[in-house]
Formats: structure tokens, sequence, C-alpha cells
């Protein structure tokens, strides 16, 4: 599967949006108070999660739990993130 | 458990290998304050801590810290990939390449294996908590001597990322150390 620009726009912002929740995530381990830290961090799941699966249903999979209806085994066909995947 | 997400947390694009590079910044893969030893340690350190949220945020950290070292990883395969015989003896990279190869081994700058002595796991959560801290900053140092030593912003810009994650944690790790009563009004 070739890398062309809008693949590479949809793992950009899955990369943007995924780093946001892992900072979020972290700092709601030290303010478990703050709601509105949960409602962005709750939003920025929500995002992820759609741009994951909208990423699998076009290009193949980032984790094997989002792998497309299909009769083969794609999990090795997309390049490795050090191969310049991501 | 875990799950692997195929992807870097942040995107490593080197085009020009440099082995010279690859030498140094190893040492954040298999070094005394690299992402390998920075993971085991937090990891390491959750089954004894008395409190449960800060067993979350080690648990999260140690996790983040893991991808780091794919990036690190990521960036030493890509200054090395394919280089010529005359290209590894011109950097001084063949001491490296007659026992590895160009394979990806963990070890510090100045060639010493990965050491677990730098796990520091204490079973005091004080202890823990400052020898954390101070992993942070120490990790911290080595991204700002490898920046001193680096100009191409191929290799600079991730460098940038992974540092100031070291301040993130420095700061999140500190604030553990008044999270205490927070957690206890939560779950009443």
């Amino acid at each position: 599967m070739a890398c062309n620009m809008e693949q590479s726009k949809l793992l950009n912002w899955i990369s943007m949006v995924s780093f946001a929740a892992t900072d979020m995530a972290e700092y709601l381990d030290t303010h478990p108070m703050d709601l509105d830290a949960l409602d962005y961090y709750n939003h920025l799941n929500k995002m992820k999660n759609q741009a994951e699966r909208d990423y699998a249903a076009n290009y193949g999979p980032l984790t094997l739990g989002n792998f497309t209806p299909e009769n083969k085994w794609c999990w090795a066909l997309t390049p490795w993130p050090w191969e310049g995947g991501m | 458990m875990w799950n692997y997400e195929k992807r870097l947390q942040y995107p490593v694009h080197i085009n020009q290998t440099n082995p010279k590079a690859a030498m140094f910044i190893i040492s954040q893969y298999g070094g005394p304050d690299g992402e390998l030893s920075a993971s085991m340690r937090y990891l390491a350190q959750r089954y004894t801590m008395p409190y449960n949220e800060v067993q979350g945020l080690l648990t999260d950290i140690g996790t983040e810290e893991l991808a780091h070292m794919e990036m690190i990883c990521a960036i030493v395969y890509q200054l090395t990939k394919n280089l010529t015989p005359e290209e590894i003896k011109a950097s001084g990279f063949d001491k490296y390449y007659v026992d590895h190869t160009l394979a990806l081994w963990p070890q510090a700058a100045g060639g010493l294996p990965q050491n677990a002595v730098e796990y520091q796991s204490k079973g005091d959560p004080i202890t823990d908590l400052f020898e954390n801290m101070a992993a942070e900053q120490k990790a911290r140092t080595t991204y700002d001597n490898i920046l001193r030593l680096i100009k191409d912003p191929e290799i600079a810009d991730p460098i940038r990322f992974l540092r100031e994650r070291e301040i993130v944690h420095f700061q999140r790790f500190g604030e553990t150390k008044r999270t205490r009563n927070l957690w206890h009004s939560l779950v009443q």
C-alpha cells in the first residue's frame, strides 16, 4: 500500500490526538478532580478511536483489534514504523 | 498486559545516515539514563508502591517510555541503515559493527551493556519517587548534551520532543507527593 498524502495526514492526526490523550491521562493521574480535563480526555479519545477506525478501513490496521473484515492477514503489509510508516 | 500500536509516538524520518551520531544517541536506548531503564524502573516499582494513583502514574509513564525506546531505536536504525564498510571504518562505528552488524543492541555511548543496576526499585514510596524525578532530569541532561552535539533538524526534532517529555514526567512525579488527599475524597 503506497503512502499517499491523505494517508499521511490521517496518520499525523492520529499521532496528534493520541499524544494529547496520553498527556492528559498522565495529568489526570495527578489531577483526578479536574472535570474539564476529564471532558477533554474523553473528547480526545473519541477522536482517536474514530480516526483509527477510518485509518484501518482505508489503509490497514494500526492495532490488531482494528482489523478490517477481509480474508487476508494484512498486519505486515503496511510498512513498520521504523521503516518510514510513521 | 500491553497492546501494540503500529506507529511511532512522534515521527522519525531521517534520510541522511550519521553513524557518529548513532554511537552516542544509542545511549538513550541502553545507557544509564536511557528509555529502556526508565520504563523498567517505573514498571518494576509499581508492585510495592502503596498508593493506587501512583501505581497508575507509574504504569502510564512506564508505558510511554516504551514508545520512547522505540523512537530512539528508529533513530539509531535510520542513522546506520545500509552503511558501507568504508563509512563504518571512517566513522569509528566498526567496534560496534563487529559484534552486532547493524542490529540494535542496548548499550551506553561508551560501549557498556545495558545494566539493571540503573532500575533503582527500592520499595519506599518517597525514595522511589525522588529517584524518578532525578532520573527524568538525568535523561533531560542527556538530551541537552545530544542537542549540543547535533544540528541536523531531522535528528534534533524528535530528540526535542523526547527532551520535553522528561520535563513533563518530572512534573507529574513531583505532583504525586501532594495528591493523596485528592484521591481520598474521590473514592468517598
